[in-house]
């Protein structure tokens, strides 16, 4: 271990000389060849490019392959994507819908309610929207695991769990549910979950975009003729935030997708029970690492992006549309 | 009351129905994090008490305890937690310094393909990790960094969001600042370090704040791409943890081990909280 944290000071190392001494040789050298543009960019874009845009690269390449991870991979055109749309069963039956409905409640919702908790918290005194904006943002920090552990306190199967014995109490239910476990629940108590821990960046971005909206705007608008606050909503304060709407879109977006594995951590089991939990995210798990079909794993990673893509494209056209 | 109707500095009583919408949201969104407080500190008894009392009557710092002395594959469960601290201060560190770097560059510099890169980048946006975790995996092995602790940070460095909203804020960093600086006979290295790093100090504090959160919780690269136990990380540790004991008793290390992974993300939001703001109102995206 010791060895290792050596080594990658080691590694550091030049990079925090070059900043230590600001006027060294080597960085004297630097600039006269007008070489830092290119030394600057260099650290970010290799790992960019190395992490982010090669695994697309090659997944958009594997997607058009029978590829098992032992033998060279082999072309065979669009097999693969005809295969998940054809044959593979659980997909159209319950990954696609479960995906979409997934999404379309998480995404739009969550939006929708990040805008208008921003809102409302715009409304009120700096100390009070602080500590409250604190308090919505904070869901979003417990991502991953603590999620999954969270909720899956407070939906404990049996009677010590906090809603098994808040309904007990009320006479809503006879004997504790298996929340986690039972298919019925699983999917409603998923969007439950994200939507607790969706307002996050996107959220954050609209509420500083509202508080930064010019005063005047709304003073000139009134002069005007503007009546009420939900003309002012729509006339003034969405159109001037507008980029942060859509920034925060995407977002929003891009969470609720990755948010698909959140099934499988509450309820402890791949594949959730009867399938009812399962995401287009499970489902590239379960070709690419339990069935080696990495093949036809890639080609689900490109359908999942081109969704991600598609679904922000969407997006950026509506907020467009009325400038 | 004309105009002025948003970001009142007076507290009157008109603003009360806007406390009555947020109170149920705050409600929800606070339950189950002060639940996990209050679960951490129960004593066994409590945890098994029926019904569940929501607030703990004699908190103990016995789960805490237990899930130190815990030992897991072997190892100490300190030794995780140190994993996680090396792995997160290197990944802050070096997201931090690249993508200012980086956004000064894209930001102020004009050459070739820089439009390019920063729509890629933005496209990048949309980049969800887990969706190629087997093309990452591909990468991993190929380069050789497969089962060292190099697989639990260089993925994690390059954040798109990051440098898209420090090289926003650069953006607004006016032009004639660096070129008074450039008369005065200074280079990149100076211009970096004495004018766009102070300046940008609230788009910093943000990355940083972004990618400790995506590093502290991260699962998948251990999960992926390390198998060596002695190099995991507290996250990984606590998921297996937590993936083999779903009962009671375990609740109590469960919340125990949740809150060690919450209050930093907490605490450092805490402080930085108003540099995020201000980093956020240029979060623009066109």
């Amino acid at each position: 271990m010791k060895a290792l944290m050596l080594k990658m000071v080691q590694f550091m190392k030049p990079a925090l000389n070059l900043f230590n001494k600001g006027e060294t040789k080597v960085v004297e050298f630097l600039e006269r060849k007008n070489r830092t543009t290119a030394l600057f960019l260099a650290p970010y874009i290799i790992l960019f490019f190395t992490f982010i845009v090669v695994p697309v690269v090659v997944a958009f390449a594997l997607s058009f392959t029978y590829f098992n991870g032992i033998q060279a991979p082999r072309f065979n055109g669009i097999d693969n994507y005809l295969f998940i749309l054809t044959e593979d069963e659980i997909f159209m039956k319950t990954i696609l819908p479960n995906t979409l409905l997934f999404s379309f409640i998480v995404g739009p919702g969550g939006y929708v309610l990040s805008f208008m908790l921003a809102w409302v918290l715009s409304q009120i005194t700096p100390k009070m929207r602080t500590f409250l904006a604190l308090i919505i943002y904070s869901p979003s920090m417990t991502a991953g695991v603590a999620i999954a552990v969270v909720w899956r306190i407070m939906f404990s199967g049996d009677e010590q769990g906090l809603t098994n014995s808040f309904l007990l109490r009320l006479s809503l239910i006879n004997e504790p549910l298996q929340f986690l476990q039972n298919p019925d629940y699983l999917m409603p108590i998923m969007i439950l979950v994200s939507i607790w821990s969706s307002m996050g960046v996107g959220f954050l971005a609209i509420l500083a975009g509202l508080l930064n909206v010019n005063k005047d705007l709304y003073e000139a608008a009134y002069m005007d003729g503007m009546r009420n606050r939900l003309q002012e909503i729509f006339y003034i304060t969405i159109p001037s935030i507008k980029k942060q709407m859509l920034f925060s879109a995407v977002m929003s977006i891009v969470g609720t997708f990755s948010a698909g594995a959140i099934g499988v951590a509450l309820s402890g089991a791949n594949p959730t029970p009867q399938n009812s939990g399962q995401m287009i995210i499970n489902h590239i798990e379960d070709y690419g690492i339990l069935r080696s079909e990495m093949g036809v794993a890639a080609a689900l990673s490109v359908m999942l992006l081109l969704l991600i893509l598609g679904f922000s494209k969407f997006f950026q056209k509506i907020l467009k549309e009325d400038d | 009351m004309t105009g002025i109707n948003f970001n009142p500095q007076n507290f009157h009583k008109s603003q009360l129905k806007f406390y009555i919408f947020l109170l149920p949201f705050a409600i929800f969104m606070a339950m189950p994090i002060v639940y996990i407080f209050s679960t951490a500190f129960k004593p066994i008894y409590e945890l098994f008490a029926f019904p569940p009392r929501f607030f703990v009557q004699q908190p103990t710092l016995k789960n805490f305890k237990d899930l130190f002395v815990f030992v897991g594959y072997g190892l100490p469960v300190m030794k995780f937690v140190i994993n996680s601290l090396i792995v997160t201060a290197l990944v802050v560190f070096s997201s931090v310094l690249f993508s200012s770097m980086a956004g000064y560059i894209l930001s102020k510099k004009n050459f070739k393909g820089r439009k390019l890169l920063f729509e890629i980048n933005k496209l990048a946006l949309m980049f969800v990790p887990i969706a190629v975790m087997i093309p990452r995996f591909l990468v991993v092995t190929k380069i050789g960094i497969v089962d060292t602790m190099f697989a639990h940070v260089l993925p994690m460095i390059a954040i798109p969001v990051g440098l898209f909203l420090v090289k926003q804020f650069i953006d607004q960093i006016p032009n004639e600042l660096i070129e008074a600086a450039k008369v005065d006979g200074a280079g990149d290295f100076y211009i970096y370090t004495k004018i766009i790093v102070p300046l940008s100090m609230p788009a910093i504090a943000t990355i940083a704040i972004l990618s400790f959160q995506a590093t502290w919780n991260n699962v998948e690269t251990s999960t992926l791409f390390v198998n060596d136990e002695i190099k995991q990380t507290f996250a990984f540790y606590m998921a297996t943890l937590t993936n083999i004991s779903n009962s009671v008793a375990a609740a109590g290390i469960g919340a125990a081990a949740t809150l060690i992974m919450f209050l930093p993300n907490l605490i450092i939001f805490m402080i930085m909280q108003s540099r995020v703001m201000s980093t956020m109102s240029h979060s623009g995206l066109k």
